[in-house]
């Protein structure tokens, strides 16, 4: 299974082993990670489970589009690699990904 | 020795006080007791991609059976709680085996309420609350089948859409003047009544049942309205909304009144009980009057407060509602409750599918209700939250980025 990490706001890392074609959210929501919230459970409704995506990484993510490209603006402190953690499928290629945790999810 | 949190209910509330009491590295022991087979699990998809089959049931779980292990949680489902001795500090369950606590929280959840008519009992009447029903309704709605939808309310439109898009034939009857009547306005029941229309529903209002028919096999055959009128029905969803689950509380003589009253931190009036979720009729700060809330947001928040109460934190609930819907290709978010608004504001056209109704009162944004609109209720949930002056001059002008009100 891909392994990404996340690290929350005060710096610490946590490493998720993430199913191959489940979402980044319900991986880091799985291994209970601090900081994101997924409140409505992945429906792409709430924005609580905004990550900042290595820029590294970020191309080989396919593009934020519809609801998640309109959501992400309204985050706290949107970034140009902002993404939410529902709308991303986790795939083998994403092995190793880093991703940054906000401040806050509301 | 260490205390012992008990939880009576595993729903979505109980799910997250867990995993938030985990998550905060809670040294009491943790036990759920569950009247249902099932873990912790989300209830929204139940009338939605669970229906439709778009989703699987494992997808339902908060967690998986592994986290609760790892965490020495103790979970007893498929267990009934039948009455709480407050002296003792201990639950019978329904086995008659004890189980004693030094801290309770009653996450009870809610129950379907009931239609007294008669031939209410009739085979082939569903209801909708847990994986069971949709387990049990699922199979039934296939094309040509003419399904009644008792109660033209969330759950109840939810299911008009996935079973319409399965080719049954679905009528909805709703009591009251419009659809959703008791959760938004009259902008957004219109919009999607025409939309149902549209998808081939025939949806009466102002129409009550009085009584169901059986059929030549003894299962439910029609429903019959207050105009005479009887429906032909292979299958009956009765939706006519919840009641909140107080018997336990009411038992031990906890104080409830339409819901298990608990103050801002979740405490009920015996210092050893709280109670969360669906089940309460709580203080929110946000609000002025207690209040009673039928959903997920609720659930999650009042856990998150319940955690920090029983963890010696002082986080009193203090958030605007939110909800939302899906319904066809239309998501529908909502944020805040719009009851009592004096004005309104739209942005945006009904007819483009894209638009969003802003509740006012005396010049405060109350609620917003935005249909494929997401910016309009995250721009909303802030101000909202804040109770933001916001003239509808601004909040109806396209030209305006929401973002620079908010």
């Amino acid at each position: 299974m891909p392994r990404i990490t996340f690290i929350d706001f005060n710096g610490a890392s946590h490493d998720v082993e993430a199913k191959t074609g489940g979402t980044l959210m319900e991986a880091a929501i799985e291994a209970m990670v601090p900081g994101i919230e997924g409140d409505c459970g992945g429906n792409c409704i709430c924005a609580t489970c905004h990550v900042y995506v290595d820029p590294a990484w970020l191309a080989r993510l396919p593009d934020p589009e519809g609801d998640e490209e309109a959501m992400i603006e309204y985050t706290s402190e949107p970034e140009d690699n902002s993404r939410l953690t529902c709308q991303l499928t986790v795939t083998d290629e994403l092995d190793g990904m880093v991703v940054r945790i906000p401040e806050t999810q509301y | 020795m260490s205390e012992t949190t008990v939880i009576v209910g595993a729903g979505h509330a109980a799910g997250m006080l867990t995993t938030t009491l985990i998550q905060k590295k809670y040294d009491g022991k943790i036990v759920i007791v569950g009247d249902e087979a099932h873990l912790p699990y989300q209830r929204p998809p139940l009338s939605k991609a669970y229906l439709s089959g778009e989703v699987e049931l494992s997808s339902l779980y908060l967690k998986p059976q592994e986290t609760y292990d790892k965490a020495g949680v103790a979970l007893s489902l498929d267990t009934r709680v039948e009455a709480i001795d407050r002296d003792s500090r201990e639950l019978t369950l329904a086995d008659g085996s004890g189980l004693t606590y030094d801290n309770l929280v009653l996450a009870t959840g809610s129950q379907v309420r009931r239609i007294p008519v008669p031939g209410a009992d009739l085979g082939g009447i569903h209801y909708l609350r847990t994986i069971a029903d949709v387990d049990a309704l699922r199979p039934a709605l296939t094309a040509g089948q003419r399904l009644v939808i008792v109660g033209g309310g969330y759950i109840g439109l939810e299911v008009a859409a996935v079973a319409a898009k399965l080719g049954v034939s679905v009528t909805v009857l709703e009591t009251e003047g419009r659809v959703m009547a008791r959760v938004t306005g009259e902008t957004i029941s219109r919009y999607f009544e025409r939309k149902h229309r549209e998808a081939g529903v025939d949806l009466r209002t102002g129409t009550r049942v009085v009584a169901f028919e059986a059929g030549d096999d003894g299962q439910v055959g029609g429903v019959t309205c207050d105009d005479d009128n009887t429906v032909p029905a292979d299958l009956v969803l009765v939706s006519i909304g919840i009641q909140p689950e107080t018997a336990l509380a009411e038992a031990a003589g906890l104080a409830c009144d339409d819901g298990i009253l608990v103050d801002e931190y979740t405490r009920t009036d015996d210092p050893h009980i709280l109670a969360i979720g669906d089940c309460t009729r709580h203080r929110n700060l946000y609000f002025d009057q207690p209040v009673r809330l039928e959903s997920v947001a609720n659930a999650v928040d009042q856990a998150r407060t319940a955690a920090a109460t029983l963890t010696g934190g002082d986080q009193p609930y203090n958030a605007a509602p939110w909800f939302w819907s899906n319904q066809y290709d239309l998501r529908l978010q909502m944020v805040g409750l719009s009851e009592g608004h004096d004005a309104t504001a739209i942005r945006g056209n009904p007819d483009d599918d894209t638009f969003a109704v802003f509740y006012l009162k005396q010049g405060k944004l109350i609620a917003v209700d935005a249909v494929n609109m997401p910016p309009a209720f995250m721009a909303g949930k802030k101000l909202v939250g804040a109770r933001a002056a916001v003239e509808p001059a601004t909040l109806i002008d396209l030209d305006v980025d929401l973002k620079s009100i908010m």
